[in-house]
């Protein structure tokens, strides 16, 4: 999974720094994720996870780092296999 | 809705506003337009003092920057483009026969340079970085356009072609974030003194979609937007008839607005929804300015 999310802010992340040398808990907004690409990112990994953020998850919290994204996406897988 | 169209259809019968045929789409009466021009006067004594730069672009932008803007990733939903026929003889006559069959003519239409303004601003950020670096002290620009949304209804509050006055600062964060709330405690007074019912909350732009929700959750989350809302035709859900916005630095990034030391400007506007503002006198105060309370009819007329 943290290499899917590193690929994805690779790709429509539009980071001034190469994803793969981000720290877990690094802040991505501080190293340049723009409100706009954080929706990229988000689209990116609904489609490779094959997942769907609740309303509740769309947020600047979800995508604060990439540890940050890992917890959501598997909140969302959890409850995905639950239902 | 009932409301919406029963407020609408008042302002009809008293002249106020001029049905066209469409949602949202209206002329305005001699009197609509003095309350309009009285409001803005008012504008100006609140303003004018502060040394803004006054601008005036017509309601149409260049399309290019229209692009740039980036309008089109949050509100597609919303614009407006112009398009013109662009053929020849053959065409026209083409063209012809297809209005008087009753067919689309409008497919062969071609996009022209210009876009419909979204918002009395778009067109002030790529003039004011032609220019150069803005000075430390910051700058202050006074704006007014009729604006362009593509969203038809019957709420006389929701027109397709409105005007909006604004004033635009750029500058430090510390700056733009001063001149945000200065306007935020001057919009409350002026409404007051008009005798309007006001209350201030956080907003969000009406981005579009699934992405769209999640950029409405960040604007929110960071405090970004702020409206003025005054009760036109619902108290449960009063209408933003002013709007508070801090851009941070992203029209700065966008646009190359850079300040003296090379720092990226802030930048934060305070819209004036100028026909909001006036039905909410004439729901208000009644449908004759000349039954106005005489306090609220000196504001304006002096």
């Amino acid at each position: 999974m943290n290499e899917t999310i590193r690929d994805i802010l690779a790709k429509v992340g539009n980071l001034p720094v190469p994803a793969a040398d981000l720290a877990q808990d690094a802040d991505l907004y501080a190293a340049g994720l723009s409100s706009f690409a954080s929706v990229q990112v988000m689209l990116g990994i609904e489609e490779a996870f094959d997942i769907e953020f609740p309303d509740n998850l769309l947020n600047r919290k979800s995508f604060a780092s990439i540890a940050a994204i890992e917890v959501t996406v598997s909140q969302i897988l959890k409850a995905q296999e639950a239902a | 809705m009932d409301m919406q169209t029963n407020f609408l259809d008042r302002l009809f019968d008293a002249g106020l506003l001029i049905e066209t045929g469409v949602d949202g789409l209206y002329g305005r009466s001699g009197e609509f337009e003095d309350v309009i021009a009285a409001f803005e006067r008012l504008i100006d004594r609140f303003g004018g003092q502060d040394g803004a730069e006054a601008m005036r672009f017509p309601p149409g932008m260049n399309r290019a920057y229209f692009e740039t803007s980036g309008y089109m990733k949050s509100f597609p939903q919303l614009a407006g483009t112009v398009h013109s026929f662009c053929g020849n003889d053959h065409d026209h006559m083409s063209l012809l026969k297809c209005m008087e069959v009753g067919e689309d003519w409008t497919k062969e239409q071609e996009a022209t340079d210009i876009v419909l303004t979204p918002a009395a601003c778009y067109p002030l950020y790529p003039t004011v970085a032609r220019r150069g670096a803005l000075p430390m002290t910051g700058k202050l620009f006074d704006l007014q356009s009729y604006c362009f949304r593509h969203e038809p209804s019957k709420d006389p509050a929701r027109q397709q072609l409105f005007r909006m006055r604004e004033y635009v600062c750029m500058g430090t964060e510390q700056h733009v974030t001063d001149f945000r709330q200065s306007w935020m405690d001057r919009g409350v007074e002026m409404m007051k003194l008009l005798g309007l019912t006001v209350e201030i909350d956080v907003a969000n732009d009406p981005f579009f979609g699934r992405a769209g929700k999640m950029m409405a959750n960040n604007q929110r989350d960071q405090n970004l937007k702020f409206e003025l809302l005054i009760p036109i035709t619902s108290v449960a859900k009063p209408t933003a008839c002013m709007s508070f916005n801090y851009h941070q630095d992203a029209f700065g990034t966008k646009w190359g607005l850079n300040l003296e030391d090379g720092a990226v400007a802030h930048t934060a506007c305070v819209g004036f929804g100028l026909e909001r503002i006036a039905l909410a006198l004439f729901h208000t105060h009644g449908l004759s300015t000349s039954d106005w309370q005489e306090d609220i009819r000196k504001i304006l007329w002096g």
